[in-house]
């Protein structure tokens, strides 16, 4: 119902192939030229490590977005609140391993929890301090949401916009929670002074690197994941969903079932983004929350070009670039930008930027 | 009006009261909180100046016990009123028993005051000293005094005076009294006698039961209202989505930004006027200049931009949040980042008085002009021909079209409507938020949930949607916190959608489906 023009996704080209693998190549590359001396001409600075990571993971949470929108038509606006919680779950982790090196030194209690009296550690902060079950819990508590929420909306079939009114009340509601000192979550401040993970201080270039390598890993992995999703029989259905809905189950489809696996899956995608995120960036509070974040991320699939999945990546990649780059060299101007972008893609480049270089004719 | 006290209390017994009150301030502590009881209770005209002075550390006292009163005039022997020196005379000390004292005795003597404010507040101060010598000039105060307000007040103070007495007769007044009063600081000292009088704990309980009963009927009471005042808030910031989202199907998530720039007109209109004769004036004549901006803007917006992708809501939702983040920019470069003060004109002040109830006027004001706003709207789209061609076109573009009707231009004028109502949404809610770039932002999800929740399309789901989620938040708000009644709210919400998908007055048959 979103698109008007029914693009089955085609088996990635041997061409698109190459330039795909030959980006990740050069992402690849970073963190070692980083490790160049700084009086090398190819020397990276820490700067361009650490914002690249960053945006890493941002193009995993747009394969998400795009899965779900572009080619399921479930425009989520709150996909956000799957990356908060992915980030919160590994934020927690990252608490529980300051240990008695806090602030007030408290072995076990994060600063804020001494700070605001908590006696002991709330019972879903158990556990918390392994690894292993932090990092299911960041995928498993994003991909539980989506279940809960996206079967209650699935199912008595709230499609369109007033699905992106319900995500988007729902990641506004979590954020007004999570603002709430009494949640446990660290309130109005969240999680950050993080010192390490997996042994690794987070400050080192050897743990930056690893996290890099690992983002870059996961985004290689959700794009493979969503490549193989899209280009399968279920991925036809997607579109067909997407395009036609009400035809779809009258030829048979549980349309329910199918859209509430992808929005899971997708929920789950960007709750590993948020994951992969919160080390890198060394805070995570109830901001990440705002409507305002999921909506910007819906627009870097839009901008990039949405039921593709490179458009998803490129457009992550590209839009943030000029934030980044705008919001240093003229921060009045970012909010036009992104407000024109919102504008101009939908008027002009319903395709995005991958359409622009689509040999491919419609119709 | 001294007269009729006069009359009432004996004057020679009077003047020895006065009199022999006296040495006590010459006294220790204790003889000075007694003496200063007894100059509350004598109703003599000239203990007054003489406590004021005490408060104020003019009253002087001589080694051999003669007291000095200083004003600005000079100093003077009390009581002969002869010129004195001051010497080594020291000021009379006191303490806080002292002082209890006297804001009671100072109140019981300035109830008879000409000035209706001062014997409202010396009845306030009598209430808090509790003393039984004052019920003797509280009854004379009481027996003379024709304003209600007052009145009620001087009933208190008698009621809770007539507690403090030793006799459980006078004791059993006091609390027969309270009883009737529906005040928690009169539940408060019935609580507090009940320890000093075990003896009448029975009818202290019964006067305590029945002050909670109507206490609690009143906050009930005060909840609804405030609950109503935010549901009207509501209905405001949703009635001009109910047209352009109900109505017309175009999502507008710039919504937001035409309610704030309905406020910063009204910003703007004030700033013209102020100096002019009109000033007094600015906010009623802000409702229609806030109208207009809107509109424009949204006229502006929908031949310039939302028409072109009529059909692709999911589209039009996104352009239209760029829309909202340009219009937030523009007015942040423009009137800045920090909020912009608006007055509220003096008759929109102060609070109104309703059978006990205290309710505030501004909110009072906006409850009646969301009344009058959704009137305005109902009878612009039932009797008005722009209003039967907005239907005509919602119901069958085509056949409307057909029949005469410029589609595109009923399309322009129903959009520039539903924001030129956003704007006057924008003139109320001037009065009770901050003026600022992102005024919006906090009514759009809001807005849009009492849509959802109300039916689209139905005005008067749109009403009852409103009032429902301001009550709802507004009753909760008390067990659950401001926040958490939001969250309950949002998904008690998604939850009611599962049950009615369409909303409380869903639109029945094929319209439904489009």
């Amino acid at each position: 119902m979103s698109a008007t023009t029914a693009t089955l996704p085609a088996q990635p080209r041997v061409t698109l192939r190459l330039v795909l693998w030959g980006a990740v190549l050069v992402l690849a590359l970073i963190p070692l030229l980083n490790q160049l001396p700084e009086t090398s001409a190819l020397h990276v600075g820490d700067f361009i490590v650490s914002i690249t990571g960053k945006w890493i993971t941002y193009a995993i949470l747009a394969l998400a977005i795009d899965l779900a929108w572009g080619y399921t038509g479930i425009l989520s606006l709150g996909h956000g609140a799957f990356f908060a919680l992915g980030g919160y779950a590994m934020g927690m982790h990252l608490m529980r391993l300051i240990g008695p090196r806090g602030a007030y030194g408290h072995p076990t209690l994060p600063d804020f929890m001494v700070f605001l009296g908590y006696p002991e550690l709330p019972w879903y902060w158990l556990g918390f301090d392994m690894f292993p079950y932090a990092f299911f819990m960041a995928l498993f508590i994003p991909g539980l949401l989506a279940l809960i929420v996206g079967y209650l909306a699935f199912r008595s079939r709230i499609t369109g916009v007033y699905l992106s009114i319900l995500t988007q009340a729902l990641t506004y509601a979590l954020m007004l929670a999570f603002f709430r000192n009494d949640m446990g979550f660290g309130g109005n401040n969240g999680f950050t002074d993080f010192k390490e993970l997996l042994g690794m201080a987070l400050t080192t270039p050897l743990a930056r690197a690893v996290l890099f390598y690992a983002s870059l890993v996961a985004l290689v992995g959700s794009y493979w994941i969503c490549t193989r999703i899209s280009v399968s029989k279920l991925g036809r259905v997607l579109v067909a969903i997407r395009d036609a809905e009400s035809r779809v189950r009258f030829l048979g489809y549980s349309t329910t079932q199918v859209k509430l696996f992808v929005f899971v899956i997708s929920a789950v995608l960007a709750g590993l983004a948020g994951a992969l995120y919160v080390p890198q960036v060394g805070i995570i509070n109830p901001g990440e929350f705002s409507p305002g974040n999921s909506i910007e991320a819906v627009i870097w699939v839009a901008v990039g070009g949405r039921g593709t999945l490179v458009g998803a990546v490129v457009g992550a990649f590209s839009v943030n670039a000029l934030k980044t780059w705008l919001t240093t060299a003229a921060p009045d101007l970012w909010l036009f930008a992104l407000g024109g972008l919102f504008v101009a893609v939908t008027l002009f480049l319903p395709r995005g930027l991958v359409g622009l270089f689509s040999r491919k004719v419609e119709k | 009006m001294l007269l009729a006290i006069l009359l009432l209390v004996s004057p020679a017994r009077a003047q020895d009261a006065f009199t022999a009150a006296l040495p006590g301030l010459a006294g220790g502590f204790g003889q000075i909180a007694e003496a200063v009881e007894k100059l509350g209770a004598s109703a003599d005209p000239r203990a007054l100046p003489l406590l004021q002075a005490l408060q104020e550390g003019r009253l002087l006292k001589r080694e051999d016990g003669t007291l000095l009163l200083q004003t600005d005039a000079g100093t003077s022997e009390v009581p002969t009123g002869r010129p004195a020196e001051a010497g080594d005379a020291e000021a009379v000390r006191v303490n806080n028993r002292v002082r209890g004292a006297l804001r009671g005795a100072l109140g019981s003597l300035q109830i008879l005051s000409t000035n209706p404010e001062e014997r409202l507040k010396a009845a306030e101060d009598v209430f808090r000293s509790r003393s039984a010598q004052n019920i003797a000039p509280l009854e004379a105060a009481l027996a003379r005094e024709t304003i209600p307000a007052i009145r009620a007040q001087l009933e208190l103070s008698l009621a809770a005076s007539r507690l403090a007495s030793p006799d459980n007769a006078v004791r059993l007044q006091g609390i027969n009294a309270l009883a009737e009063v529906t005040d928690q600081n009169a539940r408060a000292l019935l609580l507090e006698t009940k320890a000093q009088a075990p003896d009448l704990a029975r009818q202290i309980d019964g006067a305590v039961a029945k002050i909670e009963g109507r206490l609690k009927v009143r906050q009930m009471v005060e909840t609804f209202f405030q609950g109503l005042s935010l549901g009207s808030v509501l209905l405001l910031a949703a009635l001009g989505l109910a047209v352009t989202f109900g109505v017309m199907g175009v999502i507008n998530m710039a919504h937001g930004e035409m309610v704030m720039l309905g406020a910063y007109a009204t910003y703007m209109v004030q700033e013209a006027l102020s100096g002019t004769a009109l000033a007094p004036f600015a906010l009623p004549l802000a409702i229609p200049a806030a109208f207009l901006l809107a509109a424009a803007v949204g006229a502006v917006l929908e031949r310039g931009l939302i028409r072109y992708l009529y059909g692709r809501p999911l589209e039009t939702l996104l352009m239209t949040f760029g829309v909202g983040m340009i219009l937030q920019q523009a007015v942040r470069l423009i009137f800045g980042a920090q909020n912009r003060e608006v007055v509220s004109p003096a008759w929109m002040q102060g609070t109104l008085t309703l059978g006990g109830l205290s309710l505030t006027a501004n909110r009072v004001w906006i409850i009646v002009f969301g009344l009058l706003v959704l009137g305005l709207v109902v009878a612009a789209i039932r009797y008005t021909r722009f209003g039967l061609e907005m239907r005509a076109v919602v119901q069958n573009r085509r056949i409307a079209a057909t029949m005469g009707i410029r589609t595109g231009r009923v399309d322009a004028l129903t959009f520039a409507f539903g924001s030129g109502i956003a704007g006057m949404a924008g003139v109320a809610l001037s009065q009770i938020d901050n003026v600022s770039p992102n005024l919006g932002t906090g009514y759009i999800i809001d807005s849009f949930m009492v849509v959802v929740f109300g039916g689209v399309g139905s005005l008067a789901g749109t009403l009852v949607g409103a009032l429902t989620l301001g009550v709802l938040n507004k009753v909760m708000e008390p067990y659950a916190g401001a926040v958490l009644a939001k969250v309950v709210v949002l998904v008690g919400i998604m939850l009611f959608i599962q049950r009615r998908p369409r909303g409380m007055f869903a639109l029945k048959g094929r319209a439904a489906e489009a």
